[in-house]
């Protein structure tokens, strides 16, 4: 019955034109509207709990800008870029460079990160039970680098597969995809870093 | 197209050799959308049963004053585990089922665009699901505290705390609702890659048949809708776990916070439950009047309308909380604003009948329920928008009467139509008729006879969520004729599943197309093939059907 | 005696009081409640015509448009896809509806917010506990549970205001023929206003679901003449009576835990985790409404709370009769 369906003479002509966008460009879109939502969540309640501490430490007492590991994620982005430029033109050296730069800039931030809440916690004696900062600190910045290091995770297993040699460049539109998620994490993290950063400590 | 590829090398070949292990395998490995969706939908089936069980206990131990069927804490944990189930483990699985089956079939395309990732959703919607009820096992942990949750399904802080609520019942809430949401999210991602990519040549957007387009607004308000409430979980557990302060108020934490996650999340959730009833509607009502369904493009904006508006809603759950006079009023008027599209949808229903033939089948017996039914809950929701009338009514059995209408009566009556009407479709038999009918005023007499009576007793200042009451507040009468309405519906509930076990296996063949059907879906054989269409329909209008069975007069030229 | 005669005399204006067990929100006798039923009788108007005229058109299509035995199956009818006016007519119908509602609700909930609480004569602070209500009257220096006393007000002029807190879990303060709720709110402070115009009983229940007991954590309004209010403020502010007859059971009761969570004013028990016993006898019910109070209730809520409401956090305390008999018989003094 559905041959039955192709009822007029120029179906063909509509059957070859017919152009409908690419699915999975559709889902990681969406996934990234559904994970704004998730951050704009924490970043609000961060934003509501400004001040309602009733015990220290207090944002401007112990927070020390994190400026480097800042430069390093946010030029991640630039570096994965020029990195699909190199696999849009077949030049696997030259993307193994750009990716593995990243990666290096992606780990310099979650190693800083680290040195950071290790600071607070043995130094400062922020824990996230100390306060309401304490509580929306880790939790919104925690949020933050668990998704860093997913999408680490993923770009160490696009290098890895391809240095045990695995054809990246059959892969071109995961790479593109993977590359959309990073810089949604770095244009997270200009959000977290004002809110948290400077709005709050002030 | 997406492929469907088996990790093991099948023994067999024909179904008709499979032995009881190859079939069950077949259905667990399964990715093809159409199983999924089937599972999705006995699964809610089944969660629907336990819940209505649970329900019809709440209702005996209120039909009386002084009422002894159960303690108070199992009551607390029945009414718990009844909203719970309803809203995460029949209503969302419902959307996912209804949407899984029909919108590759209705949009002519071979699966979902991904099909793997749809069975993990259904998976891990069920593992969730199971994790909730695993509470009853496991709630009690080490302090020998409660067993299944009994913080009420919108589990107001600062009860969930530790201090309020010992041992782990909570925890299973929180973590089942989160995992259970995963698949939800899934789902929905899926479902609006497929109805932006996988639709066939001339299926443009403008002819996508109305079920589709719901389906897709309301994958939209999951997508937006359902972090919130998993990022409140995350809050809750972190509170509970690690001692975080999100909502412990002895150390500045906001309860009110919580419930303003809360309804963020909960509000547009009673619109993506009532959504695929809106879906189901568009599509049946049509038929079974023999018209297009009147003013489509009015119809496309009421429901993109409603996906938008009831963002902004939330807080009209929370009028008695003290918020400042401008918060309550902003709240109040947006939500009346939702009922101005809700009403321009009811118009068109009720126009498409005009002039047509109106064949009052089950399906369209159920539609026609739906729309007097829910015209009612509608219109008490007016009521509850009112802030100084939600004052008086807000959390009172006025208030479980009216989600009920909404749910119970609007909801379920769209799902039993969507039920009934594929039926023939999904298993390629003919359902019982004449039960379908005794079904139908059985479950108008007793869904009628159970909530209207609600909406007096909150009238007359019952609070909901109360295990007893004394004699001589004036509830008595109200609250023992729900009960006799709650039984009227286990029993019309009991036919359905009768009549779907039986015609299942001994019904009447039904043909391809037993309702000379406008849509896609009715093109293939029934049950369809895995593949859905052996070749990719070419469409030219919102009624592919409609142009082929009518050559000299199709669609396409009103276009 | 003369000191219980005195007592009995004071007790009889509200032991007399018309009781209202039926709370029914549509026969307020304060003013917001007045105002939420004005707002109410106009919305269920236009609903109700909305209504007949709607359900009348489904109603009315189903029936006239059905399929009739001799209808041709085979001939469909007319294809009609819509109309833009008809469309236009009933989305600006409604919205002109929507519009109304919306103004006469911004000007009631005003009416009721935004009332000046300074205007008011009686100020009090209610406290919700799990499952059971702190009043306590600044004023006055007068604390008592889940019996609310307040002055009547006839011609609207005596407003009561309010203030609302928790100790625990969120709970909501509603007496349907008063005013409509406020919801009690950890690390929150709420307001809210009554002006009962009649004297009377007014019964309500907490409205926000808060633990096991939720469902008996009821709360009574005692709306009296503003004399009759004074007096009863003046004798609750007193210590509590010091009866010689029943000094076995108040030792008995102070060897107790009952010191660790209930206060008796002039004595050394002076816990403040359950309700002030200081008067006790001068409340209505016991268990925050779950019983009238009486001898035998008394007796056997003292003898075994979790019998008559269980979960509730007072245990059971495992007393032998003489020791029970002793402590009622206590208790009962506190006039």
């Amino acid at each position: 019955m559905a041959d039955a369906l192709d009822l007029t003479a120029d179906a063909l002509t509509l059957e070859r034109e017919w152009k409908t966008p690419d699915r999975g460009t559709v889902g990681i879109i969406f996934l990234i509207i559904t994970e704004s939502v998730l951050f704009l969540t924490f970043v609000a309640v961060y934003l509501v709990y400004i001040g309602a501490s009733v015990t220290g430490p207090y944002p401007k007492d112990v927070l020390e800008t994190p400026i480097l590991a800042t430069v390093c994620l946010l030029s991640s982005s630039l570096t994965i870029v020029a990195a699909e430029w190199a696999l849009e033109r077949n030049r696997i050296g030259m993307f193994r460079i750009w990716w593995l730069v990243t990666i290096v800039l992606g780990l310099y931030f979650l190693f800083d990160t680290g040195m950071e809440w290790k600071k607070l916690i043995y130094v400062d004696h922020l824990t996230i039970s100390t306060n309401l900062f304490g509580t929306t600190f880790y939790s919104l910045v925690g949020l933050h680098a668990s998704h860093v290091t997913v999408g680490m995770i993923f770009l160490l297993l696009v290098i890895g597969v391809n240095l045990l040699g695995f054809p990246i460049e059959t892969q071109k539109r995961r790479v593109k995809f993977l590359s959309w998620y990073w810089h949604f994490v770095d244009a997270v993290w200009v959000i977290v870093f004002t809110v948290v950063y400077i709005i709050s400590t002030r | 197209m997406a492929s469907i590829d088996y990790p093991l090398e099948r023994p067999k070949v024909g179904t008709k050799d499979w032995g009881f292990a190859e079939h069950m395998y077949d259905w667990v490995a399964t990715v093809d959308h159409k199983k999924l969706g089937i599972m999705y939908i006995v699964s809610a089936l089944l969660f629907l049963v336990i819940a209505g069980i649970m329900a019809l206990v709440i209702r005996t131990q209120l039909a009386l004053p002084n009422g002894h069927v159960v303690a108070p804490d199992t009551y607390n944990r029945l009414f718990t585990m009844h909203g719970t189930t309803m809203v995460f483990l029949l209503g969302m699985p419902l959307v996912a089922g209804f949407s899984n089956y029909l919108v590759p079939l209705m949009i002519g395309a071979r699966d979902m665009a991904f099909p793997r990732l749809n069975a993990f959703g259904f998976w891990i919607f069920l593992f969730g699901g199971f994790l909730l009820y695993f509470s009853y096992l496991g709630g009690s942990g080490l302090y020998g505290a409660g067993s299944a949750p009994d913080v009420g399904w919108f589990a107001y802080a600062p009860l969930t705390e530790k201090p309020f609520s010992l041992g782990h019942s909570t925890d299973y809430w929180a973590l089942g609702i989160i995992v259970s949401g995963i698949g939800t999210i899934a789902s929905a991602i899926n479902v609006i890659a497929t109805t932006f990519s996988l639709r066939c040549p001339g299926m443009t957007l403008s002819r996508m048949p109305m079920f589709v387009w719901v389906m897709l607004i309301d994958s939209w308000l999951i997508l937006v809708a359902f972090p919130p409430l998993t990022a409140a979980q995350i809050m809750l557990l972190l509170d509970r776990y690690l001692g975080a302060n999100f909502f412990y108020t002895q150390r500045g934490g906001s309860a009110v916070l919580w419930q303003h996650l809360f309804w963020i999340f909960g509000h547009p959730e009673v619109y993506i439950l009532i959504f695929p009833a809106f879906a189901i509607l568009s599509e049946v009502i049509p038929i079974f009047s023999r018209k297009p369904i009147f003013g489509r493009p009015a119809m496309v904006g009421a429901v993109v309308a409603i996906g938008f508006i009831s963002l902004g809603v939330w807080a009209h759950h929370m009028f008695a909380v003290g918020m400042t006079s401008y918060a309550n009023s902003f709240f109040a008027a947006s939500t009346m604003l939702v009922g101005i599209p809700t009403g321009i949808k009811i118009f068109n229903w009720t126009a498409t009948m005009y002039g047509g033939k109106v064949n009052l089948k089950t399906p369209m017996l159920f539609c026609c329920g739906f729309l007097l039914q829910f015209l009612i809950a509608g219109l008490t929701g007016i009521m509850l928008a009112i802030a100084p009338f939600d004052w008086q009514l807000h959390d009172s059995y006025f208030v479980v009467g009216h989600f009920h209408f909404t749910l119970a009566e609007g909801l379920v009556f769209g799902i039993f139509a969507g039920l009934y009407y594929w039926f023939p479709k999904i298993t390629g038999r003919m359902y019982n008729e004449k039960l379908g009918k005794w079904h139908f005023w059985l479950f108008v007499i007793g869904v009628n006879l159970t909530f209207i009576p609600m909406h007096f007793a909150g009238i007359l200042g019952m609070p909901r969520r109360i295990y007893t009451y004394q004699a001589g507040r004036g509830w008595e009468f109200w609250q023992f004729s729900a009960t006799i309405g709650a039984y009227i519906q286990a029993i019309a509930v009991a036919i359905y599943v009768w009549n779907v076990v039986h015609s299942a296996i001994k019904g009447e063949p039904a043909g391809d197309d037993p309702w000379d059907g406008w849509t896609l879906e009715w093109a293939t054989t029934s049950p369809p093939p895995e593949y859905n269409f052996e070749k990719l329909p070419v469409v030219r209008s919102s009624r592919p059907l409609w142009d082929l069975k009518h050559p000299h007069d199709p669609d396409w030229k009103y276009e | 005696m003369l000191i219980q005669a005195v007592i009995a005399l004071l007790q009889a204006p509200y032991a007399n009081l018309p009781q209202y067990p039926v709370a029914n929100t549509f026969d307020p006798l304060a003013t917001p409640g007045q105002a939420e039923k004005g707002i109410a009788l106009l919305t269920i108007a236009i609903t109700t015509g909305i209504f007949v005229v709607t359900a009348g058109l489904i109603v009315y299509g189903i029936w006239r448009y059905r399929i009739r035995p001799g209808d041709d199956a085979t001939q469909e009818p007319p294809q009609v896809y819509g109309s833009n006016q008809i469309e236009v007519a009933w989305t600006v119908i409604p919205i002109l509806i929507v519009f109304v509602l919306i103004g006469v609700s911004v000007r009631v909930i005003a009416a009721v917010q935004n009332a000046s609480p300074s205007q008011s004569s009686v100020k009090l602070q209610l406290i919700g506990h799990q499952w059971w209500w702190t009043v306590n009257y600044p004023q006055f220096g007068v604390v008592t549970a889940n019996e609310i006393h307040v002055p009547v007000s006839p011609d609207g002029k005596m407003v009561t205001e309010v203030r609302l807190e928790s100790v625990d879990v969120a709970h909501s303060f509603w007496i349907p023929q008063l005013a409509g709720k406020m919801d009690l709110i950890p690390n929150r402070i709420n307001y809210t206003w009554i002006d009962p115009h009649q004297p009377g009983v007014y019964y309500g229940n907490c409205a926000e679901y808060c633990g096991t007991q939720h469902a008996n954590m009821l709360l009574r309004v005692i709306a009296q003449p503003t004399a009759d209010f004074n007096r009863w403020a003046y004798e609750q502010k007193q210590p509590a009576v010091d009866d010689p007859n029943a000094a076995e059971g108040k030792k008995a009761f102070l060897s107790l835990a009952c010191v660790n969570c209930h206060l008796i004013k002039g004595t050394p028990s002076a816990g403040v985790f359950g309700p002030d016993l200081t008067h006790l006898m001068s409340r209505q019910t016991i268990g925050a409404g779950v019983l009238p109070l009486n001898h035998e209730n008394l007796r056997a809520w003292v003898n075994d709370p979790q019998q008559i409401k269980p979960g509730c956090l007072m245990p059971s305390m495992k007393l032998t009769g003489p020791e029970l008999d002793h402590v009622v018989a206590y208790l009962e003094t506190l006039h």
